[in-house]
């Protein structure tokens, strides 16, 4: 389904999720990385090594999500974009996910934006926490989106109110 | 009559990378025609990170990859880059015609390397040729060189790595891309590329086709339809969408043109874009005095351009330097690296036609041969 | 139109110049080719086919595909998708293949 669509089919998002405890534990970053492309930046991006190193620059990305602390330093690192980190207990209420962001103008911190799915579809409201911009970020943004706890396992992107 | 040890027709990131991999193995005239004003080729409009290794410019944007070449060859006298200069001609004796600055020059270098690139294809279809029907990457040089807006709400045909990039890099400029399009039953392109623009909510409709193109004097709107497995029409599907701006992004047929005019055999191979030079495993063609790199030797991606051109120009100075062994070490590095880049399931095809093509094997005749050709 | 606000890059135009098109005024930037120019300024419409004179526009934007030939300072067949705009530069729409006696 993703060849066809550009979405990846359930099971393969399933597949790269860390279990529920680590999920409910803290921050964590997952790939949505589902195809063997000659890549091999993220590796090189994690200040732990929690990502496997590459035998092949062909290989899928392996994260030890035990080790992962949810930094997110991997997240402006991906060419493709394709890295999010999750955090289902931010909040009692909310969970955020923290998404790489490529266009202008940037949110303001407190913005309550629309919240989008892996289809482009709105799924309800978030509210941008923070916008994380610096220079080791080579222009590509980091927005932490604050939503419903279920929302987490399915925003992946936002746009504003008015669009 | 101009000499030189290497002549690199091109300086898109295969030249620019021959010329400086050619310097560093000892080269010490070496010319490097450009036929814009500026260096780069299509490195300059590259605006997202770039795949492949991270000791090849991985996560680097292609606009910085031009500039780190451009930097270093400033330090460099020996490479004679000219901006404006436009290769006219390969004669008969390997002499390269070229003209610069309204003059008409010739060169005879000991060996050449064509890195000449390529050009877009294009799709037959009623009005295709009404203005506001651009290539994927005459969108793209409009936007990220000139900063120029090419529509207001734009169709993009075809769904490879091309389509989507630039589906993408138009979102950026804040433009409306109402849907990328793609005959076949599969996105082409790497699946994070069309995500990202799936997310950004824009459609991508597989066995979809583009009917006719309406409007006066310009592009006013599209009509599309459905195709089935075998390519046929599908009868009432048809489906009209108010556009300004069509973008091909259908492919890119390498330029070999002046690799014609060099005597060298060529060979048709599909799954490098078209009609390119037979060359070894060096990048030498036919003719022992030239060297094909990048997209002019088969369409790939900009790394591959990057190592080809190393590898061509470790060849060629191999040819002229005296006896050494650490060429052939750089080269067997080089090869290395292009193979890595290449082993993937992604690189399949390029495998494929690479080997075709080296071995003249199941290619495509050659369309160009001449009776005086020995 | 031009792009002001990008995410990327960052487009430092300089002072503005400007060229005819057809006898009439158009602003430009330097560094600008004389397609982009025309472009920004809504005009997409650069030539017409010769025998059955349809509206063509380009379509390669860099020199490959000659759709976008017109006459530049009283030179015929100028890619203007390629040649940068000069202040006071006179670009007018090509009629057939140029006529190349009226090159100075």
């Amino acid at each position: 389904m993703l060849e066809e669509t550009g979405i990846p089919e359930a099971g393969k998002v399933e597949a790269s999720l860390p279990s529920w405890e680590r999920l409910e534990q803290g921050p964590v970053a997952i790939f949505e990385c589902f195809t063997e492309i000659p890549c091999d930046p993220c590796y090189y991006s994690c200040p732990i090594e929690a990502i496997e190193e590459f035998h092949d620059i062909n290989d899928l990305p392996e994260l030890d999500f035990d080790r992962c602390t949810g930094c997110g330093q991997c997240i402006a690192n991906c060419p493709g974009l394709a890295i999010f980190v999750l955090d289902y207990n931010y909040s009692k209420e909310e969970g955020v996910v923290r998404v790489p962001y490529e266009y202008t103008p940037l949110p303001e911190e407190g913005e309550i934006v629309q919240a989008l799915n892996r289809a482009g579809e709105v799924v309800g409201e978030a509210r941008v926490e923070k916008v994380q911009n610096a220079e080791r970020q080579d222009r590509t943004a980091v927005v932490w989106l604050a939503v419903s706890k279920e929302q987490v396992l399915t925003v992946r992107n936002f746009k504003r109110m008015e669009d | 009559m101009q000499k030189c040890e290497l002549a690199i027709v091109g300086g898109g990131p295969a030249g620019l990378a021959a010329a400086l991999k050619a310097r560093e193995v000892g080269l010490e005239e070496i010319y490097l025609l450009e036929r814009d004003n500026f260096l780069g080729g299509q490195l300059v409009k590259q605006t997202h990170q770039f795949f492949g290794s991270h000791k090849q410019f991985a996560g680097i944007r292609g606009i910085d990859i031009a500039e780190k070449f451009k930097d270093k060859l400033e330090d460099r006298p020996e490479i004679k880059a000219l901006k404006g200069a436009v290769a006219q001609g390969y004669y008969e004796d390997d002499v390269l015609g070229y003209s610069y600055r309204d003059k008409f020059f010739k060169l005879k270098p000991e060996k050449t390397i064509l890195a000449t690139g390529a050009s877009e294809k294009m799709l037959s279809f009623p009005n295709n040729d009404l203005p506001g029907i651009y290539g994927a990457g005459a969108v793209q040089t409009l936007m990220n060189q000139y900063g120029i807006v090419p529509g207001e709400k734009i169709l993009m045909i075809g769904a490879g790595n091309i389509g989507l990039i630039v589906a993408y890099q138009l979102l950026q400029a804040g433009i409306e891309v109402k849907a990328v399009i793609e005959a076949t039953g599969r996105i082409g392109g790497y699946a994070v590329h069309a995500s990202k623009i799936r997310r950004a909510g824009i459609p991508i409709l597989t066995y979809h086709t583009i009917k006719e193109a309406r409007g006066n004097e310009e592009v006013e709107a599209v009509v599309i339809q459905q195709l089935d497995e075998d390519w046929q029409t599908v009868p009432g599907t048809e489906q009209e969408m108010a556009v300004d701006t069509i973008c091909l992004a259908v492919g890119l047929t390498p330029k070999v043109d002046l690799a014609i005019q060099a005597n060298c055999q060529m060979a048709y191979v599909a799954e490098l874009g078209g009609d390119v030079p037979v060359r070894d495993k060096n990048l030498q063609t036919s003719n022992p005095r030239v060297y094909i790199a990048g997209d002019s030797a088969g369409i790939e991606e900009a790394t591959a351009a990057i190592l080809e051109g190393e590898l061509a120009a470790a060849g060629a100075a191999a040819d002229i330097l005296p006896e050494g062994s650490a060429i052939d070490r750089e080269r067997a590095e080089i090869k290395e690296k292009l193979a890595d880049l290449r082993r993937g399931p992604v690189g399949e095809h390029i495998r494929r036609g690479l080997t075709r093509v080296r071995r003249n094997q199941n290619a495509g005749r050659d369309r160009y041969t001449r009776s005086w050709k020995s | 139109m031009r792009i002001k606000d990008h995410p990327i890059l960052e487009f430092k135009r300089g002072e503005k110049i400007t060229f005819s098109y057809n006898g009439k005024k158009i602003s430009a930037y330097p560094g600008e080719t004389i397609a982009s120019a025309l472009h920004a300024a809504g005009i997409r419409k650069l030539t017409h086919s010769q025998k059955h004179q349809r509206p063509r526009g380009f379509f390669c934007a860099i020199g490959n595909c000659s759709s976008c030939l017109m006459v530049v300072d009283g030179e015929p067949n100028v890619k203007t998708c390629v040649v940068e705009v000069q202040e006071d530069m006179v670009v007018e729409e090509q009629q057939g293949k140029g006529d190349l006696s009226a090159k100075v």
